[in-house]
């Protein structure tokens, strides 16, 4: 009789964890490998200026009618719910200046990096995981092209450049929901409006939303690509790397966002 | 079509193999592989799936590392090649992909141009358009220079395929499965297509496939990968003399069935 157990083996207790410690680790090397070779080869000519341009537009025109209609409703959601907590200390007179701080602080690039982690990030990861499924990335590298500097570099040059223009107009399309909204309801002119909003917005505040969505755009742009350029097993890899892509950028996005205000309030 | 009289010069090899090993994980698939290839000939590498042929090319070209060995492409070491030097490299070979790998965002016109315009400096427009022209004349596919890859048929792809490596004039060709998943009229265009290039680009060219058809009739010589070895070396009708039975069912598969 055949005494050989059938039973699948027991794994030693904490091996698996120990595994996605060890996983976790060699991930972080690469994506730091990742992001080097990226430094090296980014500002190195020759130079893929035609690819970054499209690329630029692709960003832009891929999260500008998303952006604009969000941006306008956070302008106007804001502005209304913000008013009865103000009207308790008949305080609406600072309606506009509130606004400002939320919006031109924290929310638009924010926002727009939210927006552009699951419009752009994705994106991103899902065109380049497919490139590399079907091949693509090996046909350009065996036709003497460097697809790193080709698809990679121009994509997180792209999003690092476009993002805080974006983050830009979503403040200014916010700041007009925002005008709409307390002009309909407090009759305030525009010229009040504009001189209130930048009232309490000092330098440092505006250098830190851009330095915010430099990070972010530089972020959502470095971790789709790494996610695409790395993809493998089929359209199930592709899938994945689109999602890991949005999930990963948003989350290193929050942590971004605390560590940058915390920076930023050193030198105040 | 039938083949033409191949000039192949037995003196001068273009890819030189030694002792090459590959493994992935506990996977040892390629164990130990010499082998030439000389300049003009057409050299098929036959073998189950999963037994490293493509894993072949991909060395060969440098886009994998070999554990062990050395590999040796037109008088350059790829192993000790710089990047950039392997790039130079590499517009000296031509790698036709098994699903044709064409850049599904470009036109017919943009993906032959895109390994052109990146590589020759200098270059104008008249000459870029010359040259898309004729290389797409050459593959028979003069009308579907401004489509997109996936209006193409397979058989379609694969000679833009093709036809994308060809506009460098490369020196060296290397197909992988060229003929898979395409219908026996298909393939047929196919095989004179590779014949074709070897007689009117001179190039010296691998084909990885397990068709025999293709096989035998494009191939000057046949190398059989078995257990990650080349176990048998010659030409088509030496390979399948003898009764070795991880031999004899390719046969019988293609050819009795």
């Amino acid at each position: 009789m055949d005494t050989t157990s059938t039973t699948p083996p027991q794994h030693k207790p904490g091996s698996k964890l120990r595994k996605r410690v060890a996983d976790f680790f060699v991930d972080l090397y690469r994506i730091g490998g990742f992001t080097a070779r990226f430094f090296k080869e980014a500002f190195v000519a020759p130079f893929e200026l035609n690819e970054l341009i499209r690329q630029c537009y692709q960003v832009g025109v891929r999260s500008l009618p998303l952006i604009s209609l969000t941006g306008f409703i956070i302008g106007i959601i804001f502005t209304k719910q913000s008013r009865p907590s103000l009207m308790n200390f008949g305080a609406t007179s600072w309606l506009p200046s509130l606004v400002s701080i939320a919006i031109l602080k924290a929310l638009a690039p924010m926002v727009t990096a939210i927006i552009a982690s699951g419009k752009v990030g994705s994106g991103i990861g899902a065109e380049l995981g497919s490139m590399r499924v079907t091949e693509q990335i090996d046909a350009m590298e065996v036709s003497g092209t460097n697809p790193f500097k080709y698809l990679v570099c121009t994509r997180v040059l792209a999003t690092t450049l476009t993002i805080p223009l974006l983050a830009t107009y979503t403040a200014l399309i916010a700041l007009l929901g925002a005008y709409l909204n307390i002009s309909a309801n407090e009759g305030i002119s525009y010229s009040a409006f504009i001189g209130e909003v930048f009232e309490p917005i000092d330098f440092i505040d505006i250098n830190q939303s851009l330095a915010k969505a430099i990070v972010f755009g530089f972020t959502i742009g470095l971790v789709g690509c790494y996610q695409g350029y790395h993809s493998n097993k089929g359209t199930e890899g592709v899938g994945k790397a689109a999602n890991n892509a949005v999930v990963i950028a948003m989350f290193l996005v929050f942590i971004e966002e605390i560590l940058i205000v915390q920076i930023t309030g050193w030198f105040r | 079509m039938e083949k033409a009289k191949s000039h192949i010069d037995y003196n001068n090899a273009v890819i030189s193999i030694r002792e090459l090993q590959k493994s992935f994980g506990d996977y040892h698939v390629l164990r130990g592989i010499d082998l030439d290839i000389f300049q003009g000939e057409n050299l098929v590498v036959l073998g189950r799936s999963g037994t490293g042929k493509s894993v072949l090319i991909k060395l060969i070209s440098g886009l994998l590392r070999p554990d062990e060995g050395s590999i040796n492409v037109l008088a350059n070491d790829v192993l000790t090649l710089t990047d950039k030097e392997l790039q130079q490299l590499r517009i000296r070979i031509g790698f036709s992909f098994q699903n044709s790998a064409l850049y599904d965002s470009m036109t017919v016109r943009k993906n032959l141009e895109f390994p052109l315009v990146r590589n020759r400096k200098g270059i104008t427009r008249k000459e870029i358009n010359k040259a898309v022209e004729e290389v797409l004349d050459g593959v028979g596919l003069s009308q579907a220079i401004n489509q997109m890859p996936s209006e193409l048929s397979g058989g379609q792809r694969k000679r833009i395929g093709i036809a994308r490596t060809l506009i460098l004039n490369p020196e060296i060709m290397m197909y992988d499965e060229p003929t898979a998943g395409l219908d026996p009229i298909t393939c047929i265009e196919i095989n004179d297509l590779i014949n074709e290039v070897q007689q009117r680009y001179h190039t010296s060219s691998i084909i990885i496939t397990h068709d025999l058809t293709c096989a035998k009739s494009t191939g000057d010589r046949i190398a059989m990968l078995l257990d990650g070895q080349f176990q048998r070396v010659g030409s088509f009708d030496e390979i399948f003399e003898t009764n070795d039975a991880r031999v004899k069912p390719f046969y019988d598969y293609n050819f009795i069935q």
